[in-house]
């Protein structure tokens, strides 16, 4: 036997037993599937190919109507998304107050591509949204659960910026 | 306030006009008579008015996407009527000026996003959207497509998928979902990215499809389509050393003649001989035959079965849509399901052992071409087990349609053509053999054969009309002697699958199940001409009985055909060579082709692999609780480094379940102590490897110790003894067959 005292047998939870216990916790119920695959993101920060076929399997509902649900959502991603979202609304109020200079600003800042979404160290992605209701305060940035109104370019690089050096990448 | 039926009744009354049962509505100005229709688009229609529609189909569910059935109510302004229900005193109006420009313009934005090769599409001559853009009169389409087109999926053997043909009714869904209850394509993504297909963006190859094409019959354009094997059929043709013939199915004769004008139903037998011989097959033969041997083999089996009292419910095995659907959805069914093939491979596997011989040639110089209502038989004709001593038994399947676009491509007048008859000694059938065509048909066939066995000299029944019929679902007891048998015959795998459901619980008391996968039968397959007459399923089918009744026999057993064959060839019904020849065996199937997930991944130069199943019928029986259970065992022993832990969909064990593989041994209904034994003994084997090499070799490089590993592991790996736990996969269609117990299973 190789355990020894040094290691103490205590189970890691995985993401597959947060899985398991997802399942649980909606009872294996295929009328539940939204909140399932909201749970599921959440612990995956995306909804793998496979992980939506076992959550299709587990509630037997065919693969393609669990995947035509997780496509249909704009909240759903079947992507790997960065360990930090930045949200930009890019409702009407926000556009005109500039969310377009916000927007360049952020992806120059992180070197994103066209193409790009998510910095290659997978640690941002950038995303716009219709409108997060709170016009008020346009232009608004929401990143993960924070929000911050009207910024202007470098308030919103600088934002970003702190996060960056938090994370030891400035 | 007066409601509008009580204003157009008093209306009405002051016209003298009286409105008793039935009640009427008004389309167009003129009265109709509302007659118990599910929605207002059935009596638009009834009244002779043929509104357009892509996404209504009366055996679908209402889905009003395509728009086009739109019309003005008077108090209701514009709907869908198919999504509408008939009221007494509806005022509707079809044909206003709004109404067929809303049209056209609707019509003119799918034009906009689809491919318009209408010359060289597969549906061109029987495509909705091309019929309705030459009836609304669209000249012109002013918008440019918005979409990059999407790659063609031919993946399949039966099926064709072209993405950019689709207009997005979800004909296809509903039918695949409502009818064959499987799922296998649906919507994705959304608004202006929405597409239909597979889960993943995959192709129908890799996901759960039976190839029944029923997507492909209801499909209004070129979306979807049976793959044509047209050319190659050619090729053999023209080909001055091959000896090409042809078997054709029963349902096919009372549907071709609709591709030329004919009435459905028309049985059409000897015109297609003739056209057949006219374009170059040497010989032309019946499925019907084979058929015949279907139910010697079948009945067989059944009273076998019957009684020993094993394996009942005998499930029919004629249909391979129903085949690959229970592979994949009842892998504890499979021993039901009859052992015989279907009679396309039945007709295959004799004529590949007979015909050489008989005709002086080789065997590859045989070239086997089956004409079938059904796309499904495309893709069991390729299937492995089909093939014998280097080539397939059935070298080509073509639909009904292909024949009919081959008749068409020699120019040939089929209605002038003259009547010919088929080749012997397959191209005799009996009665029987005909039926097969129509869902209750092998059912019948089988109580004829069952009727005159027991019949103690006294005139056996022939027409068994209760089990006749097109309903999803029917019933029937069958009295024969002392003999009786308890009949389901379903159509529609949906109702295939709520009556396996039953019978795995134990819930019914059948004998014998008949499934065909197509409503109404092979008649109603995927293969058969595109017809816009709802009623063609039932006319097709009372064609194949009129046949029945026109032939001089009615029981298999009578065909002398059929004795021969046995005598000369096949030996015993259900003895060794007709075993060999006539029946064969089933595997549980996974439905998705994937990798599985990956979760824990050692750190260690070797790992051992532990995979756990974790599809369906693993689940049911507890794979997720497995799983965890070895994951925190592994985490329990700190021994996380030298194991990968995977979990896969599908081991196609499904019965056996669940089942998990240790390193390179499958241990089937595994438990979790099972597991963790398995694991203890592999990675104490590693451990102890990597421990002597590296004492032996102290100084080794990095490079050098790697390969010192991996050839310790070989050497380990060669040493071991064979894996005990390990099972064979057992044919599951052998049941029943007396060479599977006593001399051991003589399949292939």
């Amino acid at each position: 036997m190789l355990a020894t005292e040094e290691t103490p047998n205590v189970a890691v939870e995985t993401p597959f037993d947060a899985l398991c216990a997802i399942l649980e916790r909606f009872e294996y119920n295929p009328t539940k599937l939204i909140p399932i695959l909201q749970a599921v993101q959440d612990e995956y920060r995306y909804l793998p190919e496979d992980v939506l076929t076992y959550v299709a399997t587990a509630l037997r509902l065919p693969p393609a109507r669990v995947y035509g649900v997780a496509s249909f959502y704009a909240h759903f991603t079947l992507e790997p998304k960065g360990k930090h979202i930045i949200r930009l609304c890019d409702g009407t109020a926000c556009h005109v107050k500039g969310t377009p200079k916000l927007l360049a600003a952020i992806r120059e800042r992180l070197d994103l591509s066209e193409a790009q979404d998510t910095t290659p160290d997978m640690l941002f992605t950038v995303e716009t949204v219709s409108c997060l209701g709170a016009c008020g305060l346009a232009p608004v940035m929401v990143i993960d659960e924070a929000v911050h109104g009207q910024l202007s370019a470098d308030d919103a690089v600088e934002i970003v910026e702190a996060i960056m050096e938090e994370e030891g990448v400035a | 306030m007066r409601s509008l039926c009580d204003s157009v009744h008093l209306a009405s009354r002051e016209k003298g006009i009286t409105m008793t049962n039935p009640s009427y509505m008004t389309i167009d100005g003129r009265q109709v008579a509302i007659e118990g229709e599910k929605n207002l688009l059935e009596i638009i229609r009834k009244a002779g008015i043929d509104l357009p529609t892509f996404c209504y189909h009366s055996e679908l569910s209402v889905y009003g996407a395509c728009r086009l059935c739109i019309v003005e109510i008077e108090g209701m302004g514009t709907v869908t009527s198919c999504s509408t229900i008939p009221r007494e005193g509806m005022v509707v109006r079809t044909n206003t000026e709004v109404l067929r420009e809303t049209r056209k313009y609707t019509v003119e934005l799918l034009l906009a996003d689809h491919n318009q090769s209408c010359t060289t599409c597969g549906k061109s001559g029987s495509c909705t959207l091309q019929t309705l853009t030459r009836r609304l009169g669209i000249r012109e389409v002013r918008f440019d497509a918005t979409r990059d087109p999407l790659p063609l999926d031919e993946s399949t053997p039966s099926l064709m998928r072209d993405p950019n043909s689709c207009v997005l009714c979800g004909d296809c869904v509903r039918v695949c979902t409502e009818i064959q209850g499987i799922g296998a394509i649906d919507f994705a993504s959304r608004g202006s990215e929405v597409t239909v297909g597979p889960a993943f963006g995959r192709m129908l190859g890799d996901v759960e499809c039976v190839h029944c094409g029923q997507c492909a019959r209801v499909c209004p354009t070129g979306a979807i389509t049976p793959k044509p094997e047209i050319d190659e059929v050619w090729k053999a043709i023209h080909d001055p050393e091959q000896t090409v013939v042809v078997q054709v199915a029963p349902a096919v004769r009372v549907a071709l003649g609709e591709s030329f004008g004919m009435k459905a139903g028309t049985i059409a037998t000897g015109k297609m001989v003739a056209a057949l011989r006219a374009i170059g097959f040497d010989k032309v033969y019946d499925t019907s035959f084979a058929a015949d041997l279907t139910v010697m083999e079948e009945a067989h089996e059944f009273l076998a079965r019957k009684a020993n009292g094993e394996n009942l419910p005998q499930f029919t095995s004629c249909c391979p849509a129903w085949v690959t659907f229970a592979e994949q959805f009842f892998p504890d069914l499979l021993p039901n399901v009859s052992s015989c093939k279907s009679p396309q491979q039945m007709f295959g596997a004799l004529a590949k052992d007979t015909l050489p011989a008989e005709l002086g040639i080789t065997r590859d110089k045989l070239t086997v071409v089956s004409i079938m209502p059904c796309t499904a038989k495309k893709a069991e004709a390729k299937l492995d087990k089909f093939a014998r001593n280097g080539g397939p038994d059935v070298d080509h399947v073509l639909t009904t349609q292909e024949l009919a676009r081959m008749i068409e491509e020699t120019g040939l007048s089929f209605a002038a053509l003259e009547s010919e008859s088929l080749d012997m000694p397959f191209g005799f059938k009996t009665g029987a053999g005909v039926i097969f065509g129509a869902s209750g048909g092998v059912s019948e066939a089988v109580a004829r054969h069952v009727a005159q066995t027991f019949a103690n000299g006294e005139r056996p029944r022939v027409d068994f009309t209760e089990v006749r019929g097109d309903q999803g679902l029917r019933e029937a007891v069958v009295t024969a002697g002392d003999v009786e048998v308890k009949l389901a015959i379903v159509n529609g795998l949906a109702n295939a699958l709520m009556l396996a459901e039953r019978v795995k619980a134990g819930d019914c008391d059948y004998d014998f199940i008949e499934v065909m996968a197509c409503p109404g039968g092979c008649i109603g397959g995927a293969g058969q001409p595109v017809t816009k007459d709802t009623a063609a399923r039932q006319k097709r089918a009372r064609g194949l009985y009129e046949d029945d009744k026109n032939l001089q026999l009615h029981v298999s057993r009578e065909n002398p055909f059929v004795t021969h064959a046995y005598d000369h060839v096949l030996g015993e019904v259900g003895g060794e060579k007709a075993h060999h020849l006539l029946h064969t065996a089933y595997q549980t199937r996974r439905r998705m082709a994937l990798d599985g997930m990956h979760l824990m991944t050692g750190d260690e130069l070797d790992k051992l692999a532990v995979t756990v199943c974790v599809g369906t019928s693993c689940h049911l029986r507890g794979a997720q609780k497995l799983l965890a259970g070895i994951m925190d065992y592994v985490n329990e022993r700190s021994i996380d480094g030298y194991v990968d832990v995977k979990a896969t969909f599908c081991m196609e064990r499904c019965d056996r379940g669940p089942t998990v593989t240790v390193g390179e041994r499958v241990f089937e209904r595994c438990t979790l102590d099972m597991a963790r034994a398995a694991i203890d003994e592999e990675v104490d084997k590693i451990v102890a490897c990597q421990t002597v090499t590296a004492q032996d070799t102290p100084y080794l490089t990095e490079r050098d110790f790697e390969r010192q590993v991996a050839s310790g592991l070989l050497r380990f790996l060669q040493n071991r003894r064979p894996a005990a736990a390990t099972q064979e996969n057992t044919p599951h269609g052998c049941h029943g067959c007396a060479t599977n117990t006593e001399t051991g299973c003589l399949h292939e």
